[in-house]
């Protein structure tokens, strides 16, 4: 079975959710604290939501600087699945492993409601199971969500088909209507609403499952990639 | 040598700011008028020891970039204020 690796950094708060969702959806998934700088057994890794070191100067511009980052950056630069959730996709637009930036809410809200995203790309390790166009309710949780990024890149985001979700009602401003974006090989996703929090009827929607059932899924295929080196002469 | 630096970061042109936004709308019920175009920022103030000037002006420009601002969407300027 695949191992998912949760990175903690000081101030993250939605990594036990990870662990719990992915564990009731038959995934196996350890936290890993941010000062770790070997990801090496982790066959996917997740960035959760929170404020990685209290959000000070701007979401992720500190989180960028953890230890961990730098095995992150390696692990994306090899193809293993990374998913940025919320605080994680911030903190992955500042390390530059996704283009753009997560800019103060439109109307300075703090937003925490169920949103509908459309899949606009199954192209990514998140979104792969999911059935194009297909409407979810996955909720966010966040002030500062509002995707920017100048005119080519997000031409290239189009281009590429590399914007995975996006609102049906844009809530907070986001440039194309932007939920969440991969990097141009699908393995590195991004997005600001929680499909944790939607994983069981429950909680209200479990909407969620299929996003998370698909990283899952991506994990276990570098699991038996992995196992297929081992058991290699 | 200590020279006090300052770094000031604003948002690139074109990049909303909503916070510059509200405080613009706050404007006329405050009685201000003829006001308007206003943008929010950041002010950071340094001590960099250096040998010069123009020394702590390299350390305080790569410092603004890499972690003061995000040049996606934020301009950082550099000024040397004086000896600390």
């Amino acid at each position: 079975m695949s191992r998912v690796g949760v990175v903690v950094f000081p101030g993250s708060n939605c990594e036990h959710d990870v662990v719990q969702a992915l564990g009731a959806l038959g995934g196996r998934a350890e936290l890993v604290w941010h000062s770790e700088t070997d990801l090496s057994g982790f066959d996917a890794v997740v960035l959760p939501g929170g404020f990685a070191h209290g959000d000070y100067l701007r979401p992720g511009a500190l989180a960028r600087f953890s230890p961990v980052m730098n095995a992150v950056a390696a692990f994306a630069e090899a193809g293993g699945p990374v998913l940025g959730i919320c605080n994680g996709f911030q903190v992955l637009t500042e390390a530059g492993l996704l283009p753009g930036a997560l800019q103060k809410n439109r109307g300075l809200t703090f937003l925490c409601e169920p949103t509908t995203l459309v899949v606009t790309s199954t192209r990514s390790v998140l979104t792969r199971t999911a059935t194009l166009g297909a409407e979810l309710v996955v909720p966010i949780n966040h002030f500062s969500g509002s995707y920017v990024c100048d005119d080519a890149t997000y031409l290239a985001l189009v281009e590429r088909d590399q914007v995975v979700l996006r609102y049906r009602d844009n809530p907070n401003g986001s440039r194309g209507d932007i939920a969440g974006i991969a990097n141009e090989a699908g393995n590195v996703v991004g997005l600001m609403p929680h499909p944790e929090r939607a994983f069981n009827a429950l909680l209200g929607s479990a909407d969620g499952r299929v996003l998370l059932e698909g990283f899952l899924a991506s994990a276990d295929d570098v699991a038996a990639t992995r196992v297929d080196l081992v058991a290699a002469p | 040598m200590e020279y006090a630096v300052r770094v000031e970061v604003t948002l690139r042109h074109g990049i909303a700011d909503p916070e510059g936004a509200t405080i613009e709308r706050a404007l006329p019920a405050l009685g201000f008028a003829g006001v308007h175009s206003v943008r929010t920022g950041k002010t950071f103030a340094l001590v960099v020891e250096a040998d010069s000037e123009a020394g702590a002006r390299e350390v305080a420009g790569s410092l603004a970039t890499r972690l003061l601002s995000n040049p996606v969407i934020e301009d950082a300027a550099v000024s040397v204020v004086g000896v600390a």
